[in-house]
């Protein structure tokens, strides 16, 4: 086991909790009686649903297709009958509504046999493999939810594979117990994954708290002896499972800002991304189930299960013994990112990692804050070397301009400045909304951009209509003009509009007469 | 369906909070506190005392005459540590008067003025401080020489302390002659001008081992005291060895140059405000520096500042004007002082 | 007394020629100023401002005839950049010029439509799609809110609506603020 060669600036060592929920063994969630499949579950454009309400589906069946290049399919998590394709309230910070597919199982959870186990997959290239991994509906499990066959087509210069274990962030433990009971799956989805990208390097990155999950998985590397596949561990400090980090951390190289880890030969997967693409390319099993941690002191038994997509996230409450009566919040992630759900009858999705169902003791208290005092200390935490104290400054001054100068576009919001300011400013949030602020005054930009343009156009176009006019009345009145001096000329033409006139009449009527 | 509320990442408590950060600058003073009174007697607890409670007194009707809520913002400690620091930098007898008016104008003018903690540019205690001393420069300039020495001075004690603070009366036996003295700085300066050397002046009774008699272990408790700080992490290095960097490399090169008309470094170092500015005042996070670079700088400036006020100007300390000055470079030094951010070239 | 006067009719000569051929070399076409506005202004050509479009009305701050605050689609913001830009205090909103509202789109009610093509014609972006004795319709994409189109029509068929909020549009808030002292509530938002 190699040491690390990098680190990377500032980061806090956060105690873990994550002892609650690796205590017990991982257990499997009963399928519920109804799953709701919203249709954008990942980044890229929602899929299109392709059942219809009263149709019978199987378990695994696609019911819903891709739309564009970057997307992915959804399939259903258990055998039953669509019940409708409507609105429903979605895992989202915004609380709305999205469209999704709901079905009402039959308790008898049959399989759909329209992927085939690709055991032989060595023999086919890179965009087969890939059909296969988009076709199977699979994103990024570690919560971003990109869609994993577009990031597996990341072209020549790649050097290394890296596979993610960090787990970095207080009271997770999916990918702990991923590793701990299926580290087969783990390495055999990385020889998948370096087969499909044509190259010989992989790196495992695990944190030191893990032991248990590292002996696992060395174990699972050596009896199945691929020498192309390392494991290294990296300190628990957090965020070392950010994937700039953890580049950082374990090759020494940054990645350049508004660029891919690809730009330096990289690309980063989540482990448990790596199991769902085995299991797609050497069972044929699409992604329709995931490891979901549901821990935090508002739960009664804290564990891991084996979760359907698509189960409402009251039915793991219950399965973990119920709420206790500490339970006040909700959240959907872990204690530095997880975001609030205002009600637990949202369905799991595929970024869901973790729900915390947490206490007023767990939680950062609501109170005022003072006024910064420019100590510098969330400069000091920041794993992205930027100066929060200023960017806060400037967003509360309303001058986007000096953030986006200050690089605001590459805080990756991990809440380390927030957690070390004295004064208790909501850092984070100041972020997140200055954020969303540039991008939406760039597109109200654009649209103003847009609309004078059609106005200019439009502007023209009836300038260019008034002149066409005057020229052709200019030129009947000189037209006359010259006529005009001879009696007769005139008249003829005259005659002839006249003519002209009464033909077309007749024509019009004729052709009413027709109708 | 169960509902739940909002609250927003990241989700685990914060551990800091400018109470503690404060209320830890307050404990590193202690060690100081106890050598000052040891040495010059029990006038600094009543300078403090009056700075204390004319600096909260101050603040809260500041604080209520702006609509703010007095007691969250009062209890941040912020105005009791710029009493603390200016009383320190008071003479030991001063009249309550006097500390009252440099309180006043340091918490009113340099701080809730300019929108309270947090949006100050100059450093409030000095800036207090250089409005006495320009004012007052009679009684600022007016010390005590320290006691355990044998220096045929007699040293007041706590009533007659008390009765000169209050009414700004000796009693009968005492008077400024008979117990007052310049400050070692103050009298290596005016000697210098009479064309002493070093030597002879450093032989003179108030000197001591490596600093001024007293002075040099006032100024290692709150060196000390500075030193428990950055362990604590309340402050950082870059200012304190910046500055007194700044005030040991042209203390040095001066002192090789011309031993007989600089004083050495040590000198400098253990006199005076340094350590106390190094530490403590050159430390106030509202007025300093924002990143690890632009605080070298800004540690640096005011070191060689010092010296050079120290040296050639007309004030035998240079500490607070030194700052102040650093204080108006802050805004120009962050601009330039922005730290690569990662994935930005290298 | 001569070289003074020799001396300060020289230098008069001199700063006037360098002031000429600056005035010849470094000429603009039109007065940039007037872009840099317009760019500014949400183009909705709603007339709310009192002048017949954005540009006439940037140009009219330009002239000095309007003041900057006379713009409500562009709201507070807009108000604050051309503050920001023109160097001057920003003001709130002229309430006789209207209030800001959130955007708005025009939706035209098909079963009243007569296709009289009136709001063709008034629409300064071409956002109406029809034709004459055919169905008109709205192209919610290009509609700016700007409103030019309700009083042309004689069957009052046109509704400006608030498009509902999607994930798509979505902003996270401000950092919720306790309107007591204006402070930020940490944990809330």
């Amino acid at each position: 086991m190699a040491d690390r060669p990098g680190h990377f600036h500032g980061g806090l060592t956060l105690p873990a909790h994550k002892r609650q929920s690796t205590g017990s063994p991982l257990r499997t969630a009963a399928i519920p009686e109804v799953l709701i499949h919203p249709l954008s579950q990942h980044v890229g454009a929602p899929a299109e649903a392709i059942v219809e309400p009263g149709e019978k589906v199987l378990r695994g069946q696609p019911v819903a297709r891709a739309t564009g290049y970057v997307g992915s399919p959804v399939h259903a998590g258990s055998s039953g009958t669509v019940v409708e394709i409507a609105p429903r309230p979605v895992p989202h910070p915004s609380g709305l509504s999205a469209d999704c597919v709901v079905i009402r199982t039959d308790g008898e959870d049959r399989p759909f046999e329209g992927y085939d186990p690709l055991t032989n997959y060595r023999t086919l290239n890179a965009p087969a493999l890939r059909a296969r991994v988009r076709e199977c509906g699979i994103v990024g499990l570690g919560g971003a939810a990109f869609p994993t066959s577009v990031k597996l087509n990341v072209g020549v210069g790649l050097r290394s594979l890296i596979l993610n274990a960090a787990e970095c962030e207080p009271f997770i433990s999916c990918d702990d117990t991923l590793l701990r009971h299926r580290s087969e799956e783990v390495v055999l989805g990385a020889q998948v994954m370096l087969h499909a990208l044509e190259i010989r390097h992989c790196l495992i990155g695990i944190e030191d708290d893990k032991p248990e999950a590292r002996e696992a998985l060395t174990a699972a590397v050596a009896r199945i002896g691929d020498d192309r596949i390392e494991v290294l561990t990296v300190p628990a400090h957090y965020p070392s499972g950010g994937e700039r980090q953890l580049i950082q951390l374990l090759t020494g190289h940054e990645v350049p800002a508004q660029g891919i880890p690809a730009d330096i030969g990289y690309l980063c997967h989540n482990v448990g991304t790596a199991a769902a693409v085995a299991r797609a390319v050497l069972r044929g099993e699409p992604l329709i189930s995931r490891i979901v941690t549901v821990t935090g002191s508002g739960v009664s038994s804290p564990t891991n299960l084996e979760v359907r997509l698509g189960t409402p996230m009251a039915n793991l409450i219950d399965e973990c013994g119920g709420y206790t009566a500490n339970a006040r919040y909700l959240i959907m992630g872990g204690a530095m990112m997880g975001f609030p759900l205002e009600r637990d009858d949202l369905p799991v999705i595929k970024a869901t990692n973790c729900l915390l169902a947490a206490s007023e003791e767990d939680i950062r208290p609501r109170e005022e804050t003072l006024a910064c005092i420019r100590c510098g200390d969330c400069a000091s935490v920041c794993p992205a070397n930027l100066l929060p104290q200023q960017l806060q400054w400037y967003t509360r001054a309303n001058d986007f301009e000096q953030v986006e100068a200050l690089n605001l576009y590459d805080c990756i919001e991990c809440g380390c400045c927030d957690l070390v300011c004295p004064s208790h400013i909501p850092l984070t949030q100041y972020f997140r909304y200055a954020k969303t602020e540039i991008w939406s005054r760039k597109r109200e930009r654009e649209q103003s951009d847009h609309a004078r343009e059609r106005f200019e156009a439009r502007k023209s176009r009836l300038e260019e209509q008034a002149r066409a006019r005057q020229r052709r009345l200019a030129a009947k009145t000189r037209a006359l003009g010259k006529a005009g001096k001879d009696e007769a000329a005139r008249k003829a033409m005259i005659d002839e509009v006249m003519q002209r006139v009464r033909a077309k009449k007749k024509t019009d009527e004729d052709q009413d007469k027709g109708e | 369906m169960r509902s739940f509320g909002r609250t927003m990442p990241p989700h685990l408590r914060p551990a800091n909070s400018v109470t503690r950060v404060m209320g830890e600058v307050l404990l590193a003073l202690v060690p100081a506190t106890v050598a000052y009174v040891w040495y010059f007697g029990p006038g600094i607890l009543f300078n403090i005392a009056v700075a204390v409670g004319v600096a909260v007194a101050a603040e809260a009707s500041m604080l209520a005459a702006r609509g703010k809520p007095v007691a969250t913002h009062l209890s941040d400690l912020s105005a009791i540590v710029t009493a603390v620091l200016l009383a320190f930098a008071l003479p030991p007898l001063t009249p309550w008067w006097l500390t009252a008016t440099g309180t006043v104008f340091a918490i009113v003018f340099a701080k809730q003025l300019y929108g309270g903690l947090g949006y100050n540019p100059f450093n409030p205690a000095m800036a207090g401080y250089v409005v006495l001393l320009i004012s007052f420069p009679a009684e600022m300039t007016r010390w005590l020489p320290p006691s355990g020495f044998d220096l045929a001075l007699e040293q007041p004690d706590l009533l007659e302390t008390l009765r000169y603070g209050l009414t700004g009366q000796f009693p009968q036996n005492l008077s400024w002659d008979a117990v007052g003295g310049a400050t070692p700085l103050d009298q290596v300066k005016t000697q210098l001008g009479l064309a002493r050397t070093v030597d002879e002046i450093r032989s003179g009774p108030l000197y001591g081992d490596f600093g001024a008699k007293g002075w040099e272990w006032i100024n290692n408790y709150i060196a000390i005291g500075g030193l428990w700080l950055i362990y604590r992490k309340v402050i950082r290095w870059q200012i304190p060895v910046a500055m007194l960097a700044g005030v040991i490399l042209p203390a040095t090169l001066f002192y090789l140059l011309e031993p007989g008309s600089y004083p050495p470094p040590s000198f400098h170092l253990f006199s005076g405000a340094t350590m106390l500015g190094a530490f403590f005042i050159a430390t106030d996070p509202v007025s300093a520096a924002t990143s690890d670079r632009g605080r070298l700088i800004y540690g640096a400036g005011i070191g060689v500042l010092t010296y050079v006020i120290r040296t050639w100007g007309g004030y035998p300390d240079g500490v607070a004007f030194a700052v102040l000055l650093m204080n108006m470079a802050v805004p120009a030094i962050d601009r330039y002082t922005v730290p690569r951010a990662y994935g930005h070239g290298r | 007394m001569i070289t003074a006067i020799i001396a300060v009719t020289s230098l008069a000569a001199v700063f006037g020629l360098l002031l000429g051929y600056a005035a010849v070399r470094f000429r603009t076409e039109g007065d940039p100023v007037v872009e840099k506005i317009d760019a500014l202004l949400p183009q909705t050509q709603c007339g709310q401002c009192g002048f017949p479009g954005c540009r006439p009305y940037a140009e009219a701050i330009v002239a000095g005839e309007a003041d900057i605050n006379r713009c409500p689609p562009g709201g507070e913001a807009t108000i604050l950049q051309l503050a920001d830009l023109l160097d001057r205090d920003p003001k709130p909103l002229d309430p006789e010029r209207g209030v800001e509202k959130p955007k708005r789109v025009a939706v035209i009610a098909e079963d009243l439509c007569i296709g009289c093509t009136l709001c063709i014609q008034a629409c300064p972006v071409d956002a109406i799609l029809g034709a004459s004795k055919q169905m008109h319709t709205v192209i919610e994409s290009e509609c700016t809110g700007c409103e030019l189109c309700i009083e042309p029509c004689p069957v009052d068929c046109i509704d400006m609506i608030e498009p509902p909020p999607s994930l798509a549009t979505w902003r996270w808030p401000r950092p919720e603020t306790d309107s007591r002292n204006g402070r930020s509530l940490a944990g809330t938002g």
